[in-house]
């Protein structure tokens, strides 16, 4: 099946479920068309499978498509950032950008302040064996990456969050 | 129902089947009628495979036997609209139509075959070439193979045959199409087909079996295809027969040097089918591409057994088997490679997967690798379970709901076979049959 083809299916699939009116195989073209400016995606990656045979940096840049097409209330970004080059980077965090706004949160789990360059988050948490130890702002996320994460996940760190 | 008389085992076994090695022969030459003679010679030591024969293991065919099956006298009335529905585009002008086994000149056209290629039936095939058909009808598959080989020699005298010249490539796939109507019950056809593909020829054949209704009857076919040096043919087996139907094939190709075999077998009708496939890689260069899927529900059944077997140095095949049951159905493969002493250099691959979208459906998937020579690539992996829940996840989690994405995963598996038929309108048609089964009908998938 098309990448097309199933975001069309999930578009159609989300607007019946918001009341929305269902787009046509052309309406959908043309929205998809434009949504692929965004992460500079060439058209032809719409008319491949889903997912086969796509590189790393494609499968991100497909992701974000989805996000713009699929508009969701809560996305979840997991390393988001891995894999990917400068360009591709810069790329799929202007995607992010573009699709962040008040109506939705987006939540983006990395191992890395490099993606922050490029997206600037609102909070930043430090999570470890599914707990939140830290909260802040980037600036936190600039100083675990000058003192490592041992500075909050180690012994010590681990009793100044307590 | 037949009453089956109580005597010894063999006899007995093939008494519903009787009917259909008599009668006068419908031969066209003296040569065919020495065919027929042999096949009714062999007939009564023949007997009807039990389950306790391995190659019969999980398909049991007593219920065949409770039949008392009769050839078809005349073949019933079809709509000529519904006939119309049934063809493909680019075989509208080289096809061959069989209604209830009998050819029909009505609704068969074969202005568009173009240069160097015969299509036609027997008696016509022999008045063009006698010589190339007599060399190779009955030569794969003579009348003592088993009871079904026999039973269909021993009623030859209608086939289609398909004879490609030398160097002749053919413009417009050939679509062989064997109708089958709501006709007199426990009546019973038998196709017979040849397929000859001269040295570097090339050609594309689609052979069919469907029925206009539930399709009750037994059809027992028989293709041969000799596929000569540097020749290609692509053969796609499509049996879609009714829910009430009967099917037993036997399909035996041979490769000469550098001859190319791809076929794509593909079984989602009858209440029980068996297909025998058996490719000769008989020379260096050949190549055989051997594709199978079998769409299942309800309690149908559907059998496959390949053979490819590996009997030159530097030959290649590849097969890929899948099998989607639902409901109580049950599929099973059997792939047998054999590589011969002298087959050094052979490179081999088969893979099989089954989907199970029910806790009743079941499926048996067999590989069997016999390797005599020392110098052989041979791979081949067998797998069948449910759906991936992480591709399942990964659809929910673009908000698909998970009906929705259960039947678009089981579309995208079966359609991987599919992509490979090189006929565009027959993709969209089998595309649509397996939207159709998943309940996905709306859904368009483009490409």
């Amino acid at each position: 099946m098309t990448n097309s083809a199933f975001l069309r299916l999930a578009y159609n699939t989300r607007a019946a479920a918001r009341g929305h009116e269902e787009l046509d195989p052309l309406e959908f073209d043309d929205l998809v068309r434009e949504k692929a400016k965004l992460v500079e995606m060439d058209p032809a990656f719409l008319e491949r499978s889903v997912n086969d045979g796509f590189s790393g940096g494609e499968k991100k840049r497909n992701e974000i498509l989805q996000m713009a097409i699929l508009e969701p209330k809560l996305a979840i970004l997991d390393e988001t950032d891995s894999g990917l080059d400068i360009d591709a980077l810069r790329v799929v965090a202007g995607g992010v950008n573009a699709l962040s706004g008040p109506d939705n949160a987006i939540v983006m789990v990395t191992h890395y302040q490099r993606l922050l360059d490029y997206i600037v988050p609102d909070y930043v948490h430090v999570m470890a064996d599914g707990r939140i130890l830290k909260t802040g702002d980037r600036s936190l996320a600039l100083e675990l990456e000058s003192r490592g994460y041992d500075w909050v996940t180690g012994p010590a760190g681990a009793r100044r969050a307590a | 129902m037949a009453v089956v008389p109580d005597i010894a085992g063999g006899e007995r076994a093939s008494q519903p089947f009787a009917a259909l090695g008599e009668g006068p022969s419908r031969a066209p030459a003296a040569w065919v009628s020495a065919l027929v003679s042999r096949a009714r010679d062999a007939l009564p030591r023949l007997s009807l495979p039990t389950t306790g024969e391995e190659a019969w293991r999980f398909t049991d065919l007593s219920g065949l036997a409770r039949e008392s099956w009769r050839p078809v006298v005349s073949p019933g009335a079809v709509d000529a609209a519904a006939v119309d529905a049934l063809l493909i585009d680019e075989a509208r002008a080289s096809r061959l139509v069989f209604i209830d086994g009998v050819y029909s000149p009505g609704f068969s056209d074969t202005r568009g075959i173009g240069d160097g290629l015969g299509v036609a039936p027997l008696a016509q095939a022999l008045r063009a070439d006698e010589s190339g058909v007599r060399a190779q009808l009955g030569r794969l598959v003579g009348g003592d193979v088993d009871l079904f080989s026999a039973l269909n020699t021993a009623a030859l005298g209608e086939a289609a045959v398909v004879n490609v010249a030398r160097g002749a490539r053919g413009r417009a796939p050939i679509h062989l199409l064997f109708i089958g109507t709501d006709r007199a019950p426990a009546s019973a056809v038998q196709p017979r087909l040849l397929l000859l593909a001269g040295e570097h020829s090339a050609v594309t054949v689609i052979e069919e079996y469907v029925s206009l209704g539930e399709g009750r009857g037994f059809t027992n076919a028989v293709t041969e295809a000799v596929i000569g040096e540097n020749a290609e043919l692509s053969h796609i087996r499509l049996q879609g027969e009714g829910a009430a139907a009967w099917h037993v094939g036997r399909v035996a190709v041979e490769l000469a040097r550098d001859a190319r075999y791809a076929g794509v077998c593909i079984a989602s009708g009858a209440r029980l089918s068996r297909l025998d496939l058996a490719v000769r890689l008989g020379a260096p260069g050949a190549r055989a591409t051997v594709d199978g899927l079998a769409l299942l529900d309800g309690r149908q059944h559907a059998d496959s057994h390949t053979l490819l077997d590996h009997a030159s140095a530097d030959a290649t095949s590849r097969q890929l088997y899948k099998s989607v049951c639902d409901g109580a159905s049950h599929s099973v493969f059997d792939g047998r490679i054999v590589v011969r002493r002298d087959a050094q250099r052979t490179d081999s691959a088969q893979q099989s997967r089954g989907l199970l979208l029910s806790a009743r459906a079941q499926i048996n998937a067999k590989p069997q690798l016999e390797i005599f020579a020392d110098d052989v690539k041979a791979a081949h992996g067998a797998t069948v379970g449910q759906l991936d829940a992480d591709e399942l996840f990964y659809l929910q989690s673009r908000g698909m709901p998970a009906a929705q994405a259960r039947r678009l995963l089981t579309y995208a598996f079966a359609a991987e076979v599919v992509e490979r038929v090189p006929v565009r309108s027959l993709v969209q048609r089998l595309r649509a049959r397996i939207l159709e089964r998943t309940g996905l009908a709306t859904v368009e998938t483009g490409r």
